[in-house]
């Protein structure tokens, strides 16, 4: 286990060295850049523009600004954007634990909706449940989030009042953030009503966002259930006397876990990409939004900095993922 | 910072408590949807209007001011001011009794005076001032202005007198220092923060004397600020300001209607029938500060003659373009100036509609299968709901006259970078938003001999014209000046760079309890004198 751990980090380091590669190329073979953006449409005479673009210090070769970039990642230092002037490593995490927050509830929702939808389905295949459940999925799998979410804010805060419109809590309450999680920090702050606030700004976000990954879970589910289903263990099981509780609750499911986890691991990065949407319609203060501005802005050292800080997150949640499998299924072993 | 921030959070907490048990006493807040979070809270370090809506608006004065909702020059911290006969010394005369706002890590000993200006200007001229490099600040707006170049010196007469001395003459200066780059920061603080070592303070939390004052700011989510009791204009009708901010247009729509917030920015042009039925919602309306156009290369054959740049412009249908695009609610522009400033020359006549004579006169200019490019840009702008939609008609018109028209674009960055370029092939849909409502901000900054190559798109030197605005510039007689401008006008139209396309119409839906909320001319939002009732 420690050897297989060794393993997957020798291989994550040089990963990593390689996001910072495409992170550094990748912004600065956008056209334009951060000076000219920020005349629009007056301009600046091209005097200044170089002096400005010395003055940051992108005026130098490019290898030798990601040679002094590199330089800076193993001080520690992620930079410091060039708009507000902040260092990137803390935006990134003022910013994150709000992406979290809402990634984990969607996937919360996704696992607790799509997988026994997923289970029930595949018991029951060709009934109607399965049918209503497979075009559910499709429908949701193409469901475009910035539609769903508009939609379901006018249905659920514009027509019924149910929910509030966007935003993480209402505005009424005012706490210094503590862990960022606004779950957690309307606890703490003690102010009644706060948690309940939070909790209804949450619901419709989370819903969107786990839309997608609820209707892939709920697919992967069912196939794997299927498969798993059909094997001989699992008549053999049957054959014994066991109940269908035990079958497919112990014996079945547990090996069709391994794709869904798979599945699971995979969507976070997805997750990622939708929160982009999700947290731009729904006011959600995360790092998708965050990112997006700073592309469009030519934020280069925050572009570099966020891109790298979420790629290390989800090399680390892969290596969990792989090391779940072990714990999910103790016969199977990772080779040393 | 933060143990006062959390006995602020504990103040307001109890003061909604004791707001619940007592209605009379409810403070009064008001909520703005907001597009984005400022840039920083120092509005001299950049451009964006969402920044100064931020900081320069809410929380800092100028030294003069417009009068709200116009483009009227008004006395601000200087009480009057006096201009050399020579037009070379601007004498400020300050407002004495103005304080600073008191926040958790600041408390004032003294009033406002002739130091905070001095602090505020020096820190963005003198590259040696002990601020100048603070939080790697550019001070974008004022190099811009041209201040480096223009003023020779600042001086401090006494507590209340400042003195600024140019180099040359600049009619506009007045008006200059009204804008938002030129608010006006606390010296004492300065001090105060350099001597504890945190210099970046004062950019991040910002002291100034404006209406209100800055409570706390979590990015991409909201700002708060308080009213400020002791504004030397009067404590402003509401007691908390806040911004939620809110990137998605319609769902600023929606949050608008839940009363989650009372009033909202930049309305999402599809939503403006459902706003105007809405009986919650006061959509209010005014003409823009700007101008779209289509500026040709003048220093392109055969574009560099006049007589076909104005054959292609009476082959526009301009008023089809103000109802597709602007749908309905715009106004189409025959000068480069919107009507809304001063020396406005009503007296132009618009190039007419008239195919069959602009194919004419290209035939009689010698030009015969003639294909150009026409740019459009990929963002929607103040001045322009969609350049695309725009060119595609252009495209549709000029091809009724024989012209073959390509639609090219680029991103946005790309676009404004190429477009500037000398030998650019061809006419580029730009515009501009006006920034301190002087006639000089559009006609010398897009059409002078001095901005070839960068914000003059149509690449058009003409000295006559050039001559007139450039006199303008040094004349200090308003009637003077105006009949230049006008006079600069009429060259203008004669010549033609530009087809001039339109000016819009700014939206800012409110909700019905807000009182007085008046659109601001150049494209802000300004929440002192507003009310709930």
């Amino acid at each position: 286990m420690f050897g297989y751990l060794l393993k997957k980090l020798v291989v994550i380091l040089p990963t990593f060295f390689g996001v910072t590669l495409v992170a550094f190329v990748f912004i600065r073979t956008l056209p334009g850049d951060p000076v000219m953006l920020m005349a629009g449409e007056r301009g600046l005479s091209p005097e200044r523009h170089a002096e400005l673009m010395k003055e940051m210090g992108f005026d130098k070769p490019i290898l030798i600004q990601y040679g002094l970039y590199l330089k800076q990642l193993a001080g520690g230092d992620f930079g410091t954007s060039i708009i507000t002037k902040q260092p990137v490593l803390k935006e990134f995490a003022t910013l994150f634990p709000a992406t979290v927050e809402l990634s984990l509830c969607a996937i919360f929702i996704a696992v607790f909706i799509g997988l026994p939808a997923g289970m029930i389905a595949a018991t029951r295949r060709g009934s109607v449940f399965d049918h209503t459940v497979m075009t559910g999925a499709l429908t949701g799998y193409s469901m475009p989030i910035f539609w769903w979410g508009l939609l379901l804010i006018i249905f659920f805060s514009g027509i019924l009042g149910w929910t509030p419109v966007s935003g993480r809590i209402s505005l009424m309450y005012f706490f210094e953030p503590v862990t960022g999680f606004m779950l957690v920090d309307s606890l703490l702050s003690g102010q009644p009503g706060a948690f309940s606030s939070a909790v209804s700004h949450l619901i419709l976000p989370a819903s969107v966002l786990g839309t997608h990954p609820m209707a892939v879970i709920a697919r992967q589910t069912r196939s794997a259930m299927l498969e798993v289903l059909s094997e001989d263990y699992v008549r053999t099981a049957r054959a014994k006397g066991l109940g269908p509780q035990r079958v497919i609750g112990l014996h079945a499911l547990r090996n069709a876990m391994i794709p869904v986890i798979t599945v699971i691991g995979l969507q976070i990065g997805v997750l990622c990409a939708g929160a982009i949407l999700t947290e731009t319609i729904f006011s959600w203060p995360g790092v998708g939004k965050w990112m997006v501005d700073s592309i469009f802005r030519r934020d280069y050292p925050a572009v570099q900095g966020g891109l790298l800080l979420i790629a290390a997150i989800v090399m680390v949640i892969n290596l969990l993922v792989d090391l779940l499998y072990g714990l999910i299924n103790p016969q199977i072993r990772h080779t040393e | 910072m933060k143990k006062s921030r959390k006995l602020i959070a504990a103040l307001c907490g109890a003061s909604l408590l004791l707001a619940s048990a007592s209605a009379w006493a409810a403070p009064k807040t008001l909520v703005f949807c907001s597009e984005g979070s400022p840039e920083g809270f120092n509005p001299a370090f950049y451009t964006a209007g969402t920044t100064f809506d931020a900081s320069s608006r809410a929380l800092f004065d100028k030294l003069t001011a417009f009068k709200r909702g116009t483009t009227e020059i008004e006395p601000g911290l200087a009480e009057k001011w006096d201009i050399s006969a020579d037009g070379l010394e601007y004498t400020f005369h300050l407002r004495k009794g103005v304080k600073f706002h008191t926040t958790a890590n600041f408390k004032p000993t003294r009033d406002f005076n002739a130091d905070d200006v001095i602090f505020t200007f020096m820190r963005q001229f003198d590259k040696n001032h002990p601020y100048h490099k603070v939080g790697g600040a550019k001070y974008e707006y004022f190099n811009s202005m041209s201040m480096p170049d223009l003023i020779k010196e600042i001086v401090k007469v006494d507590d209340y007198t400042v003195k600024f001395v140019l180099k040359r003459q600049e009619a506009p200066m007045i008006a200059n220092l009204a804008m938002d780059f030129a608010s006006v920061h606390s010296a004492e603080y300065a001090d105060k923060m350099m001597k504890a070592g945190t210099p970046d303070k004062v950019d991040f939390e910002p002291v100034g004397t404006g209406p209100f004052q800055f409570v706390a700011y979590q990015k991409d989510a909201v700002i708060r600020y308080q009213a400020n009791p002791n504004y030397w204009r009067g404590k402003t009708p509401v007691d908390n300001l806040v911004f939620a901010i809110t990137p998605d247009p319609s769902v600023r729509y929606q949050k608008l209607k839940a009363n989650e917030c009372q009033v909202m920015f930049n309305p999402n042009p599809a939503d403006l029938e459902a706003m105007k039925k809405d009986p919650v919602v006061n959509l209010l309306q005014k003409e823009g500060l700007n101008v779209a156009y289509l500026a040709y290369n003048t220093s392109i054959a055969p574009f560099d003659n006049p007589k076909v740049r104005k054959a292609l412009n009476m082959a526009i249908n301009k008023q089809a373009i103000l109802e597709a695009v602007y749908q309905g609610s715009g106004k189409i522009a025959k000068n480069p100036i919107p009507p809304t400033i001063w020396s406005y020359n009503d007296a132009v006549v618009d190039d007419a509609y008239d195919p069959a004579t602009a194919k004419k006169m290209l035939a009689d200019a010698g030009v015969k299968d003639l294909k150009m490019k026409v740019w459009a840009m990929p963002v929607q702008r103040p001045y322009m709901p969609n350049a695309r939609r725009t060119a595609e008609m252009i495209q549709a018109d000029f091809a009724a006259v024989g012209v073959t028209v390509e639609i090219v674009s680029y991103e946005w960055a790309e676009y404004l970078k190429r477009s500037k370029e000398k030998d650019r092939d061809g006419a580029v849909i730009l515009g501009w938003t006006g920034d301190n409502g002087d006639p000089d901000n559009f006609l010398a900054v897009l059409l002078g001999c001095d901005a070839v190559g960068n914000a003059n798109r149509a690449q058009w030197c003409h000295k006559p014209f050039d001559e007139l605005i450039q006199k303008a510039k040094v004349t200090a007689d308003p009637a003077e000046r105006t009949k230049l401008y006008q006079q600069a006008q009429v060259i203008f139209k004669d010549q033609a760079p530009w087809a001039t396309i339109g000016h819009s119409v700014v939206f800012q839906p409110v909700r019905k309890e807000v009182v007085d909320f008046r659109i601001d001319p150049f494209g802000g939002n300004i929440f002192y004198g507003v009310d709930l009732k």
